[in-house]
Parts: C-alpha cells; sequence; structure tokens
C-alpha cells in the first residue's frame, strides 16, 4: 500500500493557478523524485503535502489517512517532515537548539538520545554543537536542515533542492547521506533540479512541468528516455 | 557628585519602566512582526484596573495588582484574537491602521468607564520605617535616606529597579530555556520552518501578547506609583518613548529593549536635570537620531546574512 497518496490536487496562489492536477504516490521504503525545471511547481506540490499550502481540490491521504486539511504543525507528528527549499535552518539558535526544535513534537525525555544519533550520523554537527548555526558553512547548514527533519524520526521524508547552492562534492556528500537514510529504512520524497543525481538513487521518478505531471515511470528508464535526457541531463 | 548620583537612579527607575514596556514592543514586534501601538493604552487598563482594586473594592495593592495583570493578560489575547488574528496575511500598513484604531478605542473605553477626570493613585507600595548600619541609612516616610539624607530613593523607585531586573532574568531564561520559549524564538525567526517542526504559530503569537500585555500591567502599575495621577491617556507617552527605547535597543532583541529603555530613561533625567527641565524628551530623542544615524539597527539589532 502506499504510504503517500496524492490524488488530482489543485493549488493556487491567489488567481494563479499553480498546480494542475497532480497525482502521485509514494510507497513504503521507496526513494521517489520530482524533477522538473525552475517553476514546474515542484515546491509548491511538497509544501501542499507538509499542509504550508492548501490545494483548493483534491485530496493527500498518509498511510490512508486523509490529511488534506491538517494544519503544517499537525503533520509532522503523523510521521511526515519536510526539509523545505533553501534549508531554512533557525540562523540564531545554535545546531543543538535546531536540533531540538526538530523533535519539538516528541517527549523531552528521548531528545538527547536522538541527537546523539544525529551527531554519530553527521560529525561535523558535534563539532559545532554550540555555534549559532548562521556561521555554518552552506554544506554543514544543509546537514543541520537534514538532521533537524530527521529529528521527528518521520516514515516520510520529504527533501526540497537539497543539493541547491552546493559545490559538487558536497553535492556527493548530500546524495550519499540521503542513500543512508534510505538504507535505515526511512521512504524519501526528493525535489531536484540536478536530475542526474536525482534519478540514479530514485526508484521511481515523476517529471513535472508547468503544474503538470508529464511523465512517471522507474528512475532507470526515464535516466535513459531521450525526451528526458534532452529535457533535464543536457545531452 | 551626590546630585549626579541622584539623577542617575532617577533615570534607572524611569528607564526600568520603559525598559518593561519596551519588551512588550519588541517581542510583539519580533513574533508578530507588527508594531502594538495599543500597547502603551493596555498600560493604562492595567493601572485603572489596579486603581478600581484598590481604591472601589478596598482590595489589597497587591491583589489589585495581580488583577491587573491577569485582565491585561486576557485583555492582550482578546485584542490580537479581534483585531490582529483577521489581518495575518494584510498588509503592514493595514495592521498598523488597526493598532492605531485599538489604542483610541481602548482610550475611549476607559473614559467611558472611568470618566475623563484625573484619578489621584492610591499608594501602593510602602516600605517599613527602620534606622540601619547605626543610622547611616534611615527609612522613613517610605523613602530611603543615605550619606547623611543628601541621597533619597524612594521605595518605589527600588521597586521598579528590581522588578525590572526580576522580569529581565526570568524572560531571558523563559526565551532559552523553555520550549514555549524556543518556540517564540523560531517563529519571530522563521514562521513557515516553525510550523514543520511541529510549532502552532497562532498559539505562540497569543502567548506573546499575553506577556507582552501582563508585563504592560506591570508597568502600569509601577508607573502610577511613581507618578501617581491617572487618566485615558496616562499610558500614549510612556508607550510613545517605551517604543522608542525598543527601536534605539534594536527592535526584535529583548535584552535591546532592556538596554535602550534603561538608557533612554537615564537620558531623558540628565538632560532634564542639566540641559533644561523642558527639553529633556528632545534631549533622548536626539541620542536616538544619532544612534540610528550610526546603527541604523539600534544598539544590539543585528542582521543575519544567508550563506551559501
Amino acid at each position: 500500500m502506499s504510504l503517500l497518496k496524492v490524488d488530482d490536487i489543485h493549488v493556487y496562489y491567489g488567481a494563479i493557478h499553480a498546480i494542475k492536477g497532480v497525482s502521485f504516490e509514494v510507497n513504503e521504503g521507496e526513494i521517489v523524485t520530482l524533477i522538473g525545471a525552475n517553476g514546474a511547481g515542484k515546491s509548491t506540490t511538497l509544501n501542499t503535502v507538509a499542509g504550508l499550502l492548501r490545494p483548493r481540490t483534491g485530496t493527500i491521504s498518509f498511510d490512508g489517512r486523509p490529511v488534506t486539511s491538517v494544519p503544517a504543525n499537525k503533520i509532522v507528528s503523523l510521521g511526515m517532515a519536510l526539509c523545505p527549499e533553501g534549508r531554512r535552518i533557525f540562523q540564531q539558535m545554535t545546531v543543538r537548539e535546531n536540533l531540538e526544535m526538530g523533535g519539538y513534537t516528541r517527549p523531552a525525555a528521548e531528545i538527547p538520545a536522538s541527537i546523539e544519533e544525529m551527531f554519530q550520523r553527521f560529525p561535523r554537527l558535534k563539532e559545532r554543537e554550540k555555534q549559532i548555526a548562521g556561521t555554518l558553512s552552506g554544506g554543514e547548514q544543509q546537514m543541520l536542515a537534514i538532521a533537524r527533519a530527521m529529528m521527528s524520526k518521520p516514515r516520510l521524508l520529504m527533501l526540497d533542492e537539497p543539493s541547491m547552492g552546493l559545490a559538487p562534492i558536497l553535492v556527493e556528500q548530500i546524495f550519499d547521506i540521503i542513500k543512508e537514510l534510505h538504507e535505515a529504512g526511512v521512504t524519501i520524497l526528493l525535489i531536484e533540479q540536478n536530475a542526474q543525481a536525482a534519478l540514479s538513487i530514485a526508484d521511481r521518478a515523476y517529471v513535472m512541468e508547468t503544474g503538470n505531471i508529464t511523465m512517471s515511470g522507474a528512475a532507470d528508464d526515464l535516466l535513459h528516455n531521450d525526451d528526458v535526457r534532452k529535457a533535464y541531463l543536457g545531452n | 557628585m551626590i546630585s549626579l548620583l541622584s539623577t542617575l537612579l532617577n533615570g534607572l527607575s524611569l528607564g526600568s519602566v520603559y525598559a518593561i514596556i519596551a519588551l512588550g514592543y519588541t517581542m510583539v514586534y519580533g513574533i508578530a512582526k507588527m508594531l502594538n501601538f495599543a500597547h502603551g493604552d493596555v498600560i493604562m487598563i492595567g493601572a485603572y484596573i489596579s486603581f478600581s482594586a484598590i481604591f472601589y473594592w478596598g482590595l489589597h495593592p497587591i491583589l489589585g495588582f495581580l488583577l491587573a495583570m491577569l485582565v491585561c493578560t486576557v485583555l492582550g489575547i482578546v485584542i490580537e484574537s479581534l483585531a490582529y488574528k483577521p489581518l495575518r496575511q494584510a498588509t503592514s500598513l493595514a495592521v498598523l491602521i488597526t493598532a492605531i484604531g485599538m489604542s483610541y478605542l481602548l482610550q475611549n473605553s476607559a473614559q467611558l468607564i472611568w470618566g475623563a477626570n484625573t484619578k489621584a493613585f492610591p499608594k501602593m507600595f510602602s516600605l517599613p520605617d527602620a534606622s540601619l548600619f547605626g543610622g547611616a541609612i534611615t527609612i522613613s516616610n517610605n523613602t530611603i535616606s543615605m550619606l547623611n539624607d543628601q541621597l533619597k530613593i524612594s521605595g518605589n523607585m527600588l521597586l521598579t529597579i528590581l522588578a525590572c531586573v526580576i522580569i529581565m532574568v526570568s524572560l531571558v531564561l523563559f526565551i532559552n530555556k523553555t520550549k514555549m520559549g524556543k518556540a517564540m524564538r523560531c517563529v519571530s525567526e522563521d514562521k513557515g520552518a516553525a510550523e514543520l517542526m511541529g510549532v502552532n504559530v497562532n498559539k505562540t503569537i497569543s502567548m506573546t501578547f499575553a506577556i507582552g500585555s501582563a508585563l504592560a500591567a506591570v508597568a502600569g502599575v509601577l508607573l502610577c506609583a511613581s507618578y501617581p495621577s491617572l487618566q485615558p491617556t496616562t499610558g500614549a507617552m510612556p508607550g510613545i518613548k517605551a517604543f522608542t527605547a525598543a527601536v534605539f535597543g534594536g527592535i526584535g532583541s529583548i535584552p535591546g529593549a532592556m538596554v535602550g529603555g534603561i538608557l533612554l530613561g537615564v537620558i531623558e533625567k540628565l538632560g532634564q536635570t542639566y540641559v533644561s527641565d523642558q527639553l529633556g524628551d528632545a534631549f533622548a530623542f536626539a541620542v536616538l537620531i544619532i544612534v540610528l544615524l550610526v546603527k541604523p539597527t539600534g544598539l544590539l539589532g543585528k542582521k543575519v546574512h544567508e550563506k551559501v
């Protein structure tokens, strides 16, 4: 059964029809990626799933339960976490406080152990535990954003452009982290402009264009599809 | 020398009141990103409530004080949910105009309930008469006299400064150590990201108004204990001064409000004593203008740059 099922959602920004009937699903244990050009509606779709935006029509269900009208602050306790575009870590708080906020919905007693787990996975964050998050490098901030999202122990982790603005070596690191998290049992929904990298780690993929899903299939097939190669992989 | 010390103490006490009010401005600005110009009038309501409690209902001053805090806390939550919450998505100008409207509504409601006549605020607190250190310090008539009676500190002044210190320390602890406090800092930085963490943004904003308004009640009582005349416009001037203090210190910053408030009070008193009694305010505002010219974010305000 699918963990996340999005069925024909339409999202508007005022009068602008941004998402025009998007449907997709993510099964337990998969890495699914949404690829597409800037402005295709990928982030809007993810923000809608996370509850930050409300679809005008259509339904979203998580683990068989309808979550279409659940507000963002309740979504996280259901087991979905969004690591938003541009990282959006709390710049004026310390690394540790950022992680604590990630576990906001969980019992306080469980937080220290979870933070230790994150420090084991991201030793760089341990070194910077007491540092103000705004002083971290871009790559470290991205790690912190992912670790913060993981602090809620999500079953579904949604990542919005985790490689944006990072040097190639760091991009590789971030994708390794995503693979590791997936191996640890987290289902992942990934949005990327770096289609090559996203398709090479994903199980399945959807291609978005101007508010619609225009193609979908196994990530491997799309990676070798001529149209996809021309449009998104540059060859 | 003694006169300078006495002026500084007076300034510290007045500045403490500004600081307590400025905390309300700065917290609300930090979290809801709005200037709540009705904040000054909540001070006045707080003062009227404690006045009524003591004068009409014969309650003990401490009870009157607590009642004022309670009423203002509720008032703050009600103002936010009725007037400001529906405007969460509106332009900041619409919110500003609403806040000014709310300010007049409160002033006129107070005039309707308590009348336009100035009320003499009852004596709130008094120190027991005593003679300490073999007469070096004597307390009589709610005034502490030191240095052969040359330096006099009123009980109210002492209480105001003390209250300010206690409030500052507890607020800093609350913001940095408690879950609710941390949630407030998150909302102040990034509402959307805070929501993604599971923070209920509306509840957090309500809570901020509650705390700010409770502090306004404290400020109202302290202010009227030192300057015991109460009328519907009592809160307006201290409100504007405290807003200035918050900007002076760096709006959105809690230590900034404290530093800004105290400095503004001290500068005002120094100006009154050494420049001109009438020019105290002008002097304070001139310093503000100079500080903002040199450092537009205020003394402790900071700007965070995004890193790539």
